[in-house]
């Protein structure tokens, strides 16, 4: 526990110093925010019960910042780290692999939990959108939701074999991903071939609850597909992770 | 008592025998050089001391443990300084030990290691910003945080201009007054002549010769003497380089003649190695 508070620290100090993640992975949802909700600040969604567009883009943005944390910084993270000889060098230090990677994991949980306040807090203060009525329902959510996501990261990351290419790979995989799961604009205007792929895809199911939560005021109980749509994606992300995990670098 | 025993070792990738019964010990307190050409097995047997490789067969104990079983408390131990430097680039240099020293339970303070590696006016400069040297030392910062009684180095000063591999081994040595063992590999003759105590010479995956520096020089025969005549070069080998150069000399002198570009050379542990690693081939 000593050794998991103290790496948990080194974690949030790498976290906070590291650019790329600062940028890419934790402002830009912000940034997306701000810009579209400015733009669409005054339409409504028909397609989407009649919502007003920034409360539906608040929560396309708390998706999109999930899977921009959870998913594309951890994986860029841990393939750096692997192909450096970091997590190599760690494994001969007394630091146990869980307490690394529970640090490690929780590190990022709490930086997408600072994402999503700053995103609540924005949209509040830009666009008077009120605060979620169901915070335990939305809280379990963002955990579950963020925890699939972080299997998923830690598989890709896994997968992937050298860091030059890391941030090409993984960007190109959430990217669209974020767009065709409807974080940005409502998939129901998308060609019916786009929304088959949107239907597989974990963020359309975490978006879903999400959305259900803070636009139409339901419990996270009344999604139960969605709930096991994330739950066997995350049991993916931990099935690819187990089998091809490496403290070595693989270019060697 | 040996830090280090290592009996008939042998690895296998695929097809490949990197390891072929290696044997060696490393007493407490002692520097020993693993030498040997890229290929030769020095990095896999390293590896397979550190517990990052499982071995195929052979006994091996490092600290009294088998590395294939050793767990958190062999890791305070021990240090490991790898081939590449691995750390994090966004921490300075005193973070990063920090960070370290945070994982064993009784590390060396700080402050005490910065001054050890020579870095002392750069302990708050970020890792990114450091040269190649510098880093380099910070990554022998790190594997010595732990005040481990045993240090592994894998080619300590691969990449050094010749003053900073002056100072890594001003440090290393300052680490041997400090009563660790170090097992050290590197493909520089000059490193093992200067620091270790006793070398292994692996070729080929099995030790090819092994013993304290000078008596592997002192093993073989030949001082070399060369000199110009009638413009051509002539080359003697000899066990009697007294006698020899005496009876050489006295004929040039009695014949008034000069011998020129006169040079004696007696073999270095590169000449020993050259032979050693060649006849293996």
């Amino acid at each position: 526990m000593r050794l998991f508070r103290h790496e948990l620290r080194g974690e949030l100090l790498l976290y906070v110093r590291s650019r790329e993640l600062a940028f890419f992975t934790f402002l830009l949802p912000m940034v997306f925010f701000v810009l579209l909700g400015s733009t669409y600040r005054h339409d409504r969604i028909k397609s989407e019960g009649n919502v007003h567009a920034t409360n539906f883009l608040l929560a396309g943005m708390i998706g999109y910042g999930a899977i921009a944390i959870a998913f594309a910084g951890l994986a860029i993270v841990l393939v750096i780290r692997r192909e450096s000889g970091v997590l190599k060098r760690l494994r001969a230090t007394p630091l146990p692999a869980p307490a690394y990677i529970a640090a490690l994991l929780t590190a990022f949980l709490a930086a997408f939990a600072v994402e999503v306040l700053a995103l609540l807090v924005l949209g509040r203060l830009l666009f008077g959108i009120a605060f979620p009525g169901q915070p335990l329902s939305l809280v379990l959510t963002l955990l579950l939701g963020a925890v699939c996501f972080c299997g998923l990261g830690v598989a890709i990351g896994s997968l992937i074999r050298s860091a030059e290419g890391a941030s090409a790979a993984v960007n190109a995989i959430y990217l669209p991903a974020a767009f065709l799961a409807g974080a940005f604009f409502s998939p129901h205007s998308f060609p019916a071939v786009l929304r088959w792929i949107a239907d597989v895809l974990p963020l359309t199911y975490f978006l879903r609850i999400v959305r259900g939560i803070m636009l139409h005021g339901q419990p996270i109980w009344s999604y139960p597909g969605s709930i096991a749509a994330l739950l066997a994606w995350g049991l993916v992300g931990l099935v690819v992770a187990l089998r091809y995990f490496h403290w070595e670098p693989r270019e060697q | 008592m040996a830090s280090v025993s290592v009996r008939d070792l042998r690895k296998s990738y695929g097809d490949l025998e990197a390891v072929r019964g290696v044997s060696f010990e490393i007493e407490s307190g002692e520097v020993f050089g693993l030498l040997g050409p890229n290929g030769a097995g020095k990095t896999t047997t390293v590896e397979i001391l550190e517990g990052y490789r499982e071995r195929d067969a052979g006994e091996v104990e490092v600290l009294g443990v088998d590395p294939a079983e050793a767990g958190g408390e062999w890791r305070e131990r021990i240090g490991v300084v790898l081939q590449s430097s691995a750390m994090y680039q966004t921490l300075t240099v005193t973070e990063s030990l920090r960070l370290f020293a945070g994982y064993y339970s009784s590390p060396r303070p700080v402050d005490e290691v910065v001054e050890l590696i020579g870095l002392a006016d750069k302990r708050d400069v970020l890792v990114r910003r450091l040269s190649g040297g510098q880093k380099r030392r910070l990554d022998l910062g790190l594997g010595l945080i732990g005040d481990p009684e045993l240090i592994f180095l894998d080619e300590p000063t691969t990449g050094f201009d010749p003053h900073a591999r002056r100072q890594a081994w001003e440090t290393l040595s300052s680490l041997r007054s400090l009563g660790k063992t170090i097992l050290l590999t590197t493909h520089y003759l000059d490193e093992a002549e200067h620091l270790a105590d006793r070398v292994a010479v692996l070729a080929q995956g099995a030790v090819v010769a092994a013993g304290p520096p000078s008596e592997l020089i002192g093993g073989t025969p030949a001082t070399e003497i060369r000199y110009r005549e009638n413009g051509r070069e002539v080359t003697l080998e000899t066990d009697r380089p007294t006698e020899v150069l005496h009876e050489l000399t006295s004929k040039a002198v009695a014949e008034n003649r000069e011998l020129e570009g006169l040079v004696v050379t007696r073999p270095t542990l590169e000449d020993v190695y050259l032979e050693l690693t060649r006849e293996s081939e």
